[in-house]
């Protein structure tokens, strides 16, 4: 039983990180019905840029997230203008390709930068603490209350601002969006804004308890695209309720079923689903 | 017609060179890269039919190399079966999983398929880096033996490996003409074009999908085979994302559903990274913008690029053609041309 | 009877955009589908020809039931059609684009293709003298060489006819045929579709130019709201008050 209660805790941090990330996707694909391969590179980027930040110039944790928000955020903003946006009527297959290529060539640059290394970053919430008879970490109650807060944030600044729900209006109809006077040009830019930032938020909270690498992003990425086709592609609660399903199923499965095959778990998951679903669970496309 | 005959002349002429190569260049370590490029194009090529001609883009075709590798690699090695049959059963496995992951995978379009094969292609890398017991995990598979001898002939020293892989990638090259250019060809096109508009002029897309598929993996795996017997050594990294990124380079640089763009791409790319050498691991820091301005740019890539100034060219020449048409007048140059669809 | 709807019903979600509708398409003859703006004569066309499975009802063809056949089927039978935008392989010539409308009769397959055998020849020429042939009917031989992009609305729509037509089909569905070229262009179109019924070939058509299926139609079936409300000969049809309060009252495209 203390296992259970241990791996479910587990579950709902690995959960959030998933949760974040994939929304991220979600909402770019909602809105441009891009499938951003890039996006993992984005999430790794977040990692560098905070644990760059309180290395070199010693900056609090939290002012370094807020400065890996911003500049990931703005390296969104400026995928979009300089590939995507050019793109726009291009056919399906552009899109992607142009996606590897800036995966490729930021992961090289990543390498460039800070080298192939495996990193660790320190936080001052690594004590332990006993909640409810478990033990477990500060950080690790700080990814799972963080995540909540933001997807609170972002619910509110969907639902409650006039900017964001010109996001949701454009994300429902691109054309009808445009007829009634959003601007889809800065709706596009926003939303790769707001992308980046939840992968840098994302991977800032989540790296003290992982590592950092070039390559962190590969199989955070893949899992949160197979998230977004269980939630449905382009849905925010979608993306949510999937990213925890994910994360609870994975650590079960790697105490109960195999440690070694845990990361295999997603993909049989979504093999399944579109075995038996083509279009994904919960698709729109109902006709 | 006249230029259907130059066609055949650079076809000849670089058949030629690419035979003559080894005797003109001494030099073992260009004969290796030369050897190893025209793996990679046998890859591409299979790639090519696929997402250039059919409007698939798989991104599973790292795995299908890394199983044709395995298969050949473990067949040799723990079974010790001749390594001719080998090579066919590697090429026959490879085909039979594509078939079954086709069946599965075709049934989605565009961003899914896209993502579906991915996925597809990483649990093969991880299925091969956790089966300890039987790939030798990340240890890898070492001691693969060359091809084993044909009658007098050997294929123990690297110019007769070097000739050995020539021959494969003729004949691939030789298939691959004569499907694209014919009523099966047309056939992949037309789904490409529209599935919609394909299946409403009578065409099995699903049939034709799986075809094109399997064919593709097929080829994919031949590579693979030939990969493992000549570098004698593999490792689960063969099978990772990045080499499917690689082949994509390769493909795009030198042109998405054109017929010489695998050879151009790949060819190209791999000699300039040989002369980056020191860049080694930051190559992707130029390959990786190159891929996305040469899909914003240039779409259809080096031979692309060269069929359009070609087609301006020659329509100066003829005046009776209006301006604003890009005269096209051979049948044959219908394959050269842009992929529309994705 | 040679095409028949028996209470083909298609429903999306809880939207019913094909109401129990019963028609027959009469062999030899142009026949001619009306009625206002999302009435569901595209639908109706999609279930026809196999596009979409019907929630309910039958289509039946020369006395079989085609209703669950998927598209590609129900072409090999000898039903053809066109879409409202024709999607062309705009990169390659005209020629090219209609050989491949005549594969559906062909056999050969990878290895005939790989190997050129003799069957592979013979077909492929089959399929190149089919589409000079169609391509001839419907009047394009002066851009056979030209590439898809780069020709008119008009002759677009025609090289549509004549992909269509390449598969050899007793009965072609046309898409509103006339969408989007000029009324001089329209009188071609129409001569077009009197020739391919004089060669025995069935048409049927969705068009929003009214005079033209007044004068064109022999048989007239008309949509509103997914359900038939009236079918006869254009005489008939103009003199129906259903129809007129149906065209008044909705918004009138014709």
């Amino acid at each position: 039983m203390d296992i259970l209660t241990q791996q479910l805790f587990n579950g709902l941090t690995i959960g959030s990180v998933y949760s974040l990330v994939a929304l991220g996707l979600t909402l770019v694909y909602g809105i441009l019905h891009i499938p951003n391969f890039a996006h993992g590179a984005l999430y790794m980027l977040g990692a560098y840029v905070t644990l760059t930040s309180m290395l070199l110039w010693n900056m609090n944790y939290w002012l370094a997230i807020a400065l890996s928000v911003i500049v990931v955020g703005l390296l969104g903003v400026l995928m979009e203008r300089l590939v995507f946006n050019p793109l726009k009527n291009a056919p399906p297959i552009h899109d992607k390709i142009a996606a590897i290529g800036i995966l490729l060539f930021l992961e090289a640059l990543a390498q460039l930068m800070w080298g192939a290394d495996y990193r660790s970053m320190s936080t001052p919430y690594g004590e332990v603490v006993n909640i409810f008879g478990m033990t477990v970490t500060m950080q690790r109650m700080l990814i799972n209350i963080g995540a909540i807060v933001v997807m609170v944030l972002l619910y509110l600044f969907l639902k409650k601002t006039f900017v964001g729900s010109t996001i949701i209006a454009m994300a429902q109809n691109r054309k009808g969006a445009h007829l009634v006077g959003i601007n889809t040009n800065k709706v596009a830019m926003l939303t790769f804004l707001i992308s980046g930032a939840l992968a840098a938020i994302a991977a800032s909270l989540s790296s003290p308890i992982n590592l950092v690498f070039p390559g962190m992003g590969h199989l955070v990425i893949l899992k949160a695209f197979v998230i977004i086709i269980l939630g449905g592609m382009g849905s925010i609660p979608g993306a949510i309720v999937g990213g925890y399903i994910l994360g609870f199923s994975e650590s079960l499965g790697a105490t109960y079923i195999s440690n070694d095959y845990k990361d295999i778990i997603a993909f049989v998951l979504l093999i399944v689903i579109l075995s038996i679903k083509p279009q994904g669970l919960f698709s729109r496309e109902g006709f | 017609m006249i230029r259907l005959h130059r066609k055949h002349y650079i076809i000849f002429g670089l058949v030629i060179a690419a035979g003559i190569f080894p005797f003109l260049n001494q030099n073992e370590y260009w004969l290796h890269i030369l050897t190893l490029s025209f793996i990679w194009i046998i890859a591409v090529y299979g790639l090519n039919l696929l997402a250039g001609y059919t409007g698939y883009l798989s991104l599973a075709h790292a795995g299908f190399f890394a199983i044709g590798a395995y298969s050949l690699g473990l067949l040799t090695v723990k079974t010790g079966v001749n390594y001719w049959a080998a090579l066919a059963l590697s090429c026959l496995i490879t085909s039979v999983i594509g078939f079954l992951i086709g069946l599965i995978a075709l049934r989605t379009k565009e961003h899914f398929f896209a993502i579906y094969t991915l996925c597809v292609g990483y649990v093969i890398y991880l299925v091969i880096d956790k089966w300890d017991s039987l790939t030798g995990g990340v240890r890898g598979l070492i001691g693969i033996p060359a091809p084993s001898n044909i009658g007098p002939l050997s294929f123990q020293s690297s110019l007769s490996q070097y000739y050995l892989v020539l021959f494969f990638l003729l004949a691939t090259i030789f298939i691959m003409y004569r499907i694209v250019h014919s009523l099966t060809g047309r056939t992949f096109i037309a789904i490409r074009n529209s599935e919609e508009l394909a299946k409403t002029i009578g065409i099995s897309t699903m049939k034709n999908k799986l075809v094109v598929f399997v064919l593709s993996t097929f080829f994919a795996g031949l590579a693979g085979a030939l990969y493992a017997s000549f570098i004698r050594f593999i490792g689960p990294d063969i099978g990772y994302t990045t080499v499917i990124f690689d082949l994509l380079t390769y493909l795009l640089v030198g042109g998405i559903g054109t017929m010489a763009g695998p050879i151009v791409g790949t060819i190209l790319i791999v000699s300039v990274s040989q002369s980056l050498q020191f860049l080694q691991d930051y190559r992707m820091l130029i390959f990786g913008p190159l891929l996305t301005l040469i899909i914003i740019f240039y779409p259809r890539g080096i031979v692309g690029l060269f069929n359009e100034m070609y087609m301006k060219r020659r329509s100066r020449k003829k005046p009776r053609l209006k301006k604003t048409q890009t005269p096209y007048t051979d049948s044959e140059g219908l394959q050269e041309d842009r992929v529309k669809e994705g | 009877m040679f095409i028949e709807t028996r209470n083909l019903t298609k429903q999306f979600g809880g939207l019913v955009a094909v109401k129990n509708v019963d028609f027959a398409i009469e062999k030899g003859k142009i026949n001619a589908i009306i009625g206002p703006n999302g009435a569901g004569k595209s639908t109706f066309f999609n279930l026809v020809s196999g596009s979409y499975t019907p929630s309910a009802g039958r289509v039946m063809f020369k006395g079989n039931d085609i209703t669950h056949l998927p598209p590609n089927k129900v072409a090999k039978l000898g039903v053809a059609r066109t879409f409202q935008t024709t999607n062309l392989f705009e990169q390659a010539t005209v020629l090219d684009n209609v050989i491949v409308g005549h594969r559906l009769r062909t056999k050969s397959n990878l290895f005939d293709a790989v190997l050129r055998t003799n069957r592979y020849k013979r077909e492929e020429k089959k399929c190149r003298e089919k589409a000079m042939e169609v391509l001839e009917f419907t009047g394009l031989t002066h851009i056979t060489d030209q590439l898809a992009g780069s020709i008119t609305q008009e002759e677009k729509k025609r090289v549509a006819f004549a992909l269509a037509l390449a598969t050899d089909p007793e009965v072609v569905f046309l898409d509103e045929p006339a969408a989007g070229i000029n009324p001089g262009e329209t009188e071609g179109l129409a001569e077009l579709m009197q020739k391919m019924v004089k060669k025995g070939i069935t048409v049927c058509l969705i068009e929003h130019k009214m005079q033209m299926i007044m004068k064109l139609a022999d048989k007239i079936m008309v949509l509103n709201y997914g359900e038939k409300i009236a079918e006869g000969t254009s005489e008939e049809i103009m003199n129906n008050e259903t129809v007129i309060e149906a065209y008044l009252g909705g918004d009138a495209s014709a």
